[in-house]
């Protein structure tokens, strides 16, 4: 764990990325402390400019920006986090079963994990979410669909490698069931590159929600940046700053993340190291 | 042939997500709210064999889309194959200039980078690659928007061609080059990143290798070297790349189409999603897979002429 941390300490930009992140995080906790009332609410004249009475001013129907960005935060790492988790449990899944068991399993599972990385993924997100109508479970559940093939393809790719090493044929050998040798030997044994491609899938699923409630797909009822900017699209000539400013807030969350990814590439995955 | 299963699971999918939708299948094709008439209604139930049981009824959607038989929209009052060609031009036009333009500008860059590992120019480059990566590219097509259109008043802001103007001929082609810039740099910017990311590590990769080396004992220029040995192993992974990239793009053209008002498959999606046209819709999923199909069938090829040591499958 030490050693993890002093490799990834040596990568300035991850440092950076962890600084962003913490900053993010703390405006997402605190955002119902600092702006108690709904995001929703209108609290000043609309078209207020920004570094005024509003630090970032208000929109449109005079809701604070501000207010909606630290709220927006809580929702864009909320759903980044779960459509994550959801993805890299059945991506892990599907690619552990496809690896650990081989010939026809893995021919089957390889097979609509190649369909589904075919299919455009944010057309079929928008065609998802038009059967099961915008809400935020809708969208967690049509992101979730179509980030989970590069999980599988990974997972399978490391329980291949694996199954031949002598320490999981001599489990097979003392009769552990596949359920625990997968479990307890399998699965840490790959926890390394699961944990860096979770991390940029976070950065992803954030980028998708917001792409698609910036359409007007995702919950009409919750406050996020994507929402944000779509809402403030069309006063764009009057009221720049309604778009620009969630649109950093997303920029930076990204970024963070994503540097925060190449830094625990680093970091876990030693050998790649001076690459 | 390995492309067959996958054409019948993109067929078998879309009719799930069909029996998914609220209504049967005949309600969700004739769209909501009485737009078809009873008579349509009834030759479509009979056509989709709804009472049958559900093996029957998808051999019965097998047959109708594999003939391109995509059923009608009653919102636009036209077949839905009809509405989905007329519609591919633009985005066809609008997706090929951003993939020349990710391609060129992202490995050049990533060439660029690479040449001076750590120098300032490789930092910038990197830099402005993350970027790219990082930002929404709603985000930065409205801020093109706000920075090229209203501020500086150089590009129009919406639409393929000036309304009313009725251009012919080659002012017809400079008018919708106008239009093209900003949708299209807003579209190739995140995969320009990918490819300046990809093009970057894969030179520095391949100029570790022994053959470089040989090259140089040779006292060939570093010029040569570079552009002559490197460069051609080194675009490699760069073709794989635009397999995905096609993939990535056709959802990117929804956001891009709808921001800019560009006329073409994504606006037709995003307009067809809030008309609630399911069908309309599938239709677009369905035909928009099979493109991503024959591209990567036609780089699977390109890339076994490149790389000889790699069979075509």
């Amino acid at each position: 764990m030490r050693d993890i941390w002093r490799r990834y300490k040596r990568n300035p930009g991850a440092v950076f990325g962890l600084m962003l992140i913490a900053l993010v995080i703390i405006i997402a906790v605190s955002a119902p402390f600092i702006y108690p009332h709904s995001p929703f609410k209108m609290v000043g004249k609309p078209y207020e400019l920004p570094f005024g009475a509003f630090v970032l001013g208000t929109d449109t129907l005079g809701r604070n920006v501000a207010a909606g960005i630290a709220h927006g935060a809580r929702v864009s790492l909320m759903i980044g986090l779960l459509t994550t988790l959801i993805a890299v449990v059945a991506g892990a899944m599907i690619g552990g079963l496809a690896g650990y068991y081989g010939s026809w399993v893995d021919d089957v599972l390889m097979r609509i994990t190649e369909l589904f990385q075919t299919i455009p993924s944010f057309i079929f997100a928008i065609v998802l979410i038009g059967i099961m109508s915008p809400s935020l479970e809708s969208v967690i559940i049509a992101i979730a669909a179509v980030t989970w093939p590069p999980v599988a393809r990974l997972v399978r790719g490391e329980f291949l490698a694996l199954r031949n090493r002598e320490f999981v044929q001599a489990c097979i050998g003392l009769g552990m069931t596949d359920a625990r040798i997968i479990l307890t030997q399998m699965l840490p044994n790959s926890l390394s590159p699961i944990i860096v491609i979770s991390s940029l899938m976070v950065a992803t699923a954030i980028l998708f929600e917001s792409g698609l409630s910036f359409l007007g797909l995702g919950d009409p009822n919750v406050m996020s940046w994507g929402f944000m900017i779509g809402a403030g699209r069309d006063v764009l000539r009057i009221a720049w700053w309604v778009c620009t400013f969630p649109g950093i807030a997303i920029l930076v969350t990204v970024l963070a993340i994503n540097l925060i990814g190449d830094g625990l590439n680093d970091a876990l995955n030693p050998r790649l190291l001076g690459r | 042939m390995q492309a067959v299963p996958v054409v019948i699971g993109i067929v078998v999918l879309n009719f799930l997500l069909l029996q998914l939708a609220p209504g049967d299948v005949v309600d969700v094709l004739a769209g909501e709210a009485g737009y078809a008439t009873p008579e349509y209604m009834a030759t479509l139930r009979a056509k989709f064999g709804l009472d049958k049981p559900w093996h029957v009824q998808l051999v019965f959607y097998l047959k109708n889309i594999l003939t391109f038989d995509l059923g009608y929209s009653f919102r636009h009052g036209m077949p839905v194959a009809e509405l989905i060609l007329a519609r591919l031009a633009p985005t066809a036009l609008l997706m090929g200039t951003a993939f020349v333009l990710s391609v060129v500008v992202g490995t050049t860059l990533g060439v660029m980078a690479s040449r001076f590992p750590n120098s300032w120019r490789d930092s910038a480059i990197t830099g402005f690659a993350l970027l790219c990566y990082a930002s929404p590219l709603f985000w930065v097509g409205l801020m093109f928007i706000i920075v090229f259109s209203l501020k500086l008043d150089l590009l129009p802001i919406s639409g393929m061609e000036t309304i009313a103007a009725f251009h012919t001929g080659f002012d017809l082609v400079i008018d919708v080059a106008h239009h093209l810039i900003l949708p299209a740099v807003t579209l190739s910017l995140f995969y320009l990143a990918v490819y300046t990311r990809m093009a970057r590590a894969s030179m520095l990769e391949v100029a570790r290798l022994d053959y470089v080396t040989m090259a140089r004992a040779k006292g060939l220029k570093e010029r040569q070297v570079v552009y002559k040995h490197i460069l051609k192993n080194a675009l490699l992974p760069v073709v794989t790349m635009a397999g995905v990239q096609m993939a990535g793009m056709l959802g990117g053209s929804v956001i891009v189409e709808s921001l800019y008002g560009w006329p073409g498959l994504g606006l037709l999606a995003f307009n067809a999603f809030f008309a609630r046209d399911l069908n309309l819709l599938l239709g677009i999923f369905f035909l928009s897979s099979m493109l991503v199909l024959v591209v990567n069938l036609m780089i699977d090829m390109i890339y076994s002429l490149l790389d000889p040591r790699i069979e075509a499958r």
